[in-house]
């Protein structure tokens, strides 16, 4: 065997360490540290690990409420759902093995997030994804979009949990760094939920699942880092996705978390061994120490370094219960999965590694999180932009030539040929399928009870004015569930940005914290879990600031679900919410006059909670057929999808005393829902306005196309073709592999 | 009625099918791959998913399980035998149902609504349905093109054993009706004695309050008031 590398300063840069952060390495080592133990500062200590740059902005979000079981710092959030049950719910990003591997990148990154719920002792009810994509004329878009939609869908499908939503856009500012932010919610009893502290002295720690080999090496030190034109270089560093280990590793786990076996549980995601190992010893308060000759391998001759920083998938670590060892082993080889005691849990405080009967570590656990570097990095507000006056932005010629140009444009058009791909059904459980504004799980166990999710950014709000944006995330998300009727409970937020190090983007991420964590007091939705991608850039040009958020909520009667469909001909439709006609920042601005400039629409948080309220109120009392939040497009829009979901038109009219057409139909104002009523409804209005909530009649639903101001009408079927035909079609246009794909092989 | 559900490596859609035939009033057990035999029922359903991860061809694997031997020589004793899915490449793979399952032929998975027409004969396994109804029921997998040669399609035509045929819905084009290039249309065949069916779409997933068609209720009903 070759002597193991120096640790020169060299090296220490290769690992992205910065001579402070060695000098304090040197200091709680007492010595210089080899190169395993190097290896695993740099793993501990990377940005996507460390959380560095973004731990004492993070720390403002609220994350309590009384429903609130766990919050973030474990592999998932909890939150009390009611009869003895809790949702576990995270998202998480795979932002840089996307790009470079999209369709791998993709699967392990929906992998990655149904582990961390079923560690928590979870299993998996529905997954959702949010997807940014560069520009549709970009050269390696289709092929991202083809790589990432198959890879969540071949993991997703295979393992068997409904992948029910999520949202895709894009934009010119992904075209060196998509974007694939993946979700998934469970369901454990509330009283049954698993952690990663293993305080029990003596107590074996068990690896399990795969195998390990040499893959996803440093995957978190990439994802740490800024891509140049030689990102493709970096293709080793992507893990490769099996669902099948994962789908009976997920059965293992929960038949094994049934008996009263285990102590502590923590999935070898990022930097693997390392971080697992250490995430236990630590929330435990006590040392480990690990045997690497016991640990299962698929290759041959990997070092101690190799061993703990692998990046492989579909592993686990557990402490179990010493008597509890032989129960535990027949449950995994009934799987047909690896088992092997690889350590004890001590009382020394140590992280000790033995390889080939000799200590290749042995680091004090404590300071490898408590001392990990955090950075108040500088940053600059984001400069303000200028409102845009309704009379700035230009008028159509034709309303209706405007809407059908918005319906079949990239970020409007329908979806179908993404979802279509995912099994969306599996488990029998779905509720509300893709297409309407929240999905919704039946709970499993307790009928007539289901969980609505949703998944919201509009990061051209966020880029206009990153703490409006960060806002407006939170409310469209609150806005989604209350639109089916569900009451919103808590969220997980994944925060995707450029380089931190850079005063501008620093200040994107700080204004966007700051208007998450007001909408989510406002709108009482905690912030239960979550990640932060930083380094989503290349060539020093970053993606638009991207802070997704997932959310959950309740319906506690199913009878009781609002869907975004007309309900039937002649129903009244009545917009709830105040519009003004702001479109800055717009969808109309971008797609009909191709200008992006503007301020967003401002977010009143006091105008969110009253109107949502009220609409959920509605909902609960079947007093409305249908309901559709409004967000980008604006009205028209919102209406035209009602108008499709139903295959039923309507007949609007703008209001006397309203702004300027184009304004009004496409302003993105916002806490503004659409509802369809049973009669005129003067009802719906009257109740609304007693609760101090905008409400107004704009006409009727019926026919078969879509009439404006009285103009001549749109046919619902030209509508629909130019709804549904863009992505298939841009899909199936040439160049899914171009010459730079090839260059990659 | 009792109806053994034979669980595989990587079977997901068990709790589907235990739903709907508990709630056509089954009484259900689940029996594991490497059980030597399933236990004494009056079904033995092969559900859907991917066994063994579909890595080699799909059920390829799962035909060869333990339990297998003691499905196959039940099924040709006619004992009542559902496929779906996973479960209907299983049973080609067996060689009890005749032709074979390839890519679909759009080469992407597909997961939506379809229409399938009851084309002939009834049977205890289609239930309570007649002949010619048609019926709206999901499909989801990747490889469920059926193939057979025109010689087989010929036979199963004349033989009345082409079970179920995917047609267009209202509002639906003939393109869209067939989801996955089938020869035919076939979405379900069944075997000469006529007690082993198997079928790509889902009817499982179309029989509950929450899901978006109860179509296929009628199915399970009555297959579980013949086989009792």
């Amino acid at each position: 065997m070759s002597a193991e590398p120096a640790v020169t300063p060299n090296v220490v840069a290769e690992h992205g360490l910065t001579e402070d952060e060695y000098a304090r390495i040197l200091e709680i080592v007492g010595r210089e540290p080899n190169i395993t133990e190097l290896g695993i500062f740099s793993a501990m200590w990377n940005e996507h690990c460390s959380y560095k740059s973004s731990r004492v902005w993070l720390k403002t979000l609220p994350t309590r409420a009384p429903w609130v079981i766990c919050g973030p710092g474990e592999n998932a959030g909890a939150v009390d759902i009611g009869d003895g049950q809790a949702a576990v719910f995270k998202m998480e990003s795979h932002n840089h093995p996307s790009f470079i591997e999209p369709r791998q990148g993709a699967a392990t990154g929906v992998g990655g997030i149904m582990r961390d719920v079923f560690t928590m002792g979870a299993r998996p009810i529905a997954t959702m994804n949010a997807l940014r994509f560069g520009a549709p004329g970009h050269p390696r878009t289709r092929h991202l979009v083809a790589g990432v939609v198959g890879g969540v869908g071949s993991y997703g499908n295979c393992v068997g949990v409904p992948t029910v939503g999520g949202e895709t856009t894009f934009h010119g500012s992904y075209d060196g760094n998509n974007l694939v932010n993946a979700m998934c919610v469970g369901l454990a009893p509330a009283d049954r939920i698993f952690y990663a502290a293993a305080g029990v002295v003596g107590a074996p720690v068990v690896y399990v699942g795969s195998s390990t080999g040499r893959d996803g090496i440093h995957g978190a030190s990439m994802a740490s880092a800024g891509f140049d034109e030689d990102a493709g270089e970096k293709r080793p560093t992507v893990q490769v996705g099996d669902p099948f280990t994962e789908k009976l590793l997920l059965e293992a786990c929960l038949e094994l978390m049934a008996t009263d076996s285990i102590i502590g549980i923590q999935d070898m995601g990022a930097a693997g061994l390392t971080c697992s190992s250490v995430e236990m010893a630590d929330k435990g308060h006590a040392g480990i120490d690990l045997d690497l000759d016991a640990t299962p391998r698929r290759e041959e001759g990997m070092t101690a370094y190799e061993l703990m920083l692998s990046e492989s998938q579909e592993r686990m670590l557990m402490a179990i219960r010493p008597e509890a060892e032989e129960r535990a082993r027949a449950i995994f080889e009934k799987w047909e999965l690896d088992f092997a005691v690889v350590g004890r849990i001590t009382d020394t405080g140590r992280l000790v590694v033995r390889k080939d009967g000799r200590v290749r570590a042995d680091l004090p656990v404590k300071p490898l999180s408590d001392r990990a570097p955090v950075y108040e990095r500088p940053w600059v507000e984001t400069p303000p932009r200028a409102a845009l006056a309704p009379g700035d932005a230009p008028a159509p010629v034709s309303t209706q030539d405007a809407l059908a140009t918005l319906m079949g444009s990239p970020d409007l058009c329908s979806r179908r040929w993404i979802w279509e791909q995912y099994d969306h059904l599996v488990m029998g459980r779905t509720a509300q399928r893709p297409g309407g504004d929240a999905a919704v799980v039946e709970t499993p166990g307790v009928e007539g009870k289901g969980i609505a999710i949703t998944t919201d950014c509009t990061p051209r709000y966020c880029e206009a004015d990153p703490a409006m944006g960060g806002r407006q995330a939170v409310a469209e998300a609150f806005r989604n569930l209350t639109a089916v009727g569900a009451r919103p409970l808590a969220a997980t937020d994944c925060l995707n940005f450029g380089n931190p190090e850079r005063p501008d983007i620093m200040g994107t991420f700080v204004g966007a914290i700051g208007g998450l964590g007001e909408a989510c007091r406002a709108l009482d939705m905690p912030i239960v879990s979550g990640n932060v991608s930083f380094y989503n850039e290349t060539d020093g040009r970053a993606v638009q600031p991207t802070p997704t958020i997932g959310a959950i909520g309740l319906i506690d009667d199913l009878d009781f679900m609002a869907r975004i469909g007309f309900g039937g001909e002649g129903q009244a439709i009545v917009v709830i919410g105040d519009t003004a006609g702001h479109l800055g920042a717009s969808l109309y601005l971008r797609e009909i006059a191709g200008r992006e400039d503007g301020a967003p629409p401002p977010v009143d948080l006091g105008a969110e909670r009253r109107n949502g309220d009220a609409v959920r109120g509605l909902i609960r009392r079947g007093d409305v057929a249908a309901c559709h939040d409004v967000s980008d497009g604006g009205l028209l829009v919102a209406l035209a999808e009602m108008a499709l979901a139903s295959g039923i038109g309507f007949s609007v009219d703008r209001p006397a005393g309203a702004p300027p057409a184009h304004a009004f139909w496409f302003g993105e104002d916002q806490a503004r829902y659409v509802v369809a009523v049973d009669g005129d409804g003067a009802g719906v209005v009257r109740g609304a306005r007693n609760a101090g909530v905008a409400a107004t009649v704009l006409g009727a639903a019926g026919g078969d196309s879509l009439t404006v101001d009285g103009a001549s009408p749109i046919s619902l079927k030209t509508v629909r073709d130019r709804h549904e035909s863009w992505l298939p079609a841009y899909m199936a246009g040439p160049g899914r592999a171009t010459a730079e794909d090839r260059r990659w092989r | 009625m009792k109806a053994a559900i034979v669980l595989f490596p990587g079977t997901n859609r068990e709790i589907d099918m235990k739903d709907a035939l508990e709630r056509a009033g089954a009484a259900t057990e689940m029996v594991w791959h490497g059980d030597a035999e399933a236990p004494p029922c009056d079904l033995i359903v092969l559900p859907g998913g991917f066994s063994h991860g579909d890595y080699l061809r799909c059920g390829a694997m799962a035909a060869h399980s333990p339990v297998m031997r003691d499905v196959v020589a039940r099924a040709r004793a006619g004992a009542p035998v559902l496929g779906v899915c996973n479960g209907f490449q299983m049973l080609i793979e067996t060689g009890l149902l005749p032709g074979a399952l390839l890519r679909n032929a759009g080469l992407n998975f597909v997961c939506r609504d379809v229409h399938l027409r009851l084309e002939n004969r009834r049977l205890p396994l289609t239930g309570a349905l007649a002949e010619g109804d048609v019926i709206r029921v999901p499909v989801a997998h990747g490889d469920g093109n059926y193939f057979a040669d025109d010689e087989t399609l010929r036979r199963l035509e004349g033989e009345g054993r082409i079970v179920f045929r995917y047609v267009a819905g209202p509002d639906e084009t003939e393109e869209r009706a067939n989801p996955n290039g089938s020869a035919a249309g076939v979405a379900g065949v069944v075997n000469d004695a006529g007690n082993v069916l198997g079928m790509m779409p889902h009817p499982e997933d179309a029989t509950g309050p929450r899901q978006q068609s109860r179509d296929a209720a009628p199915l399970f009903d009555g297959l579980v008031e013949a086989l009792s």
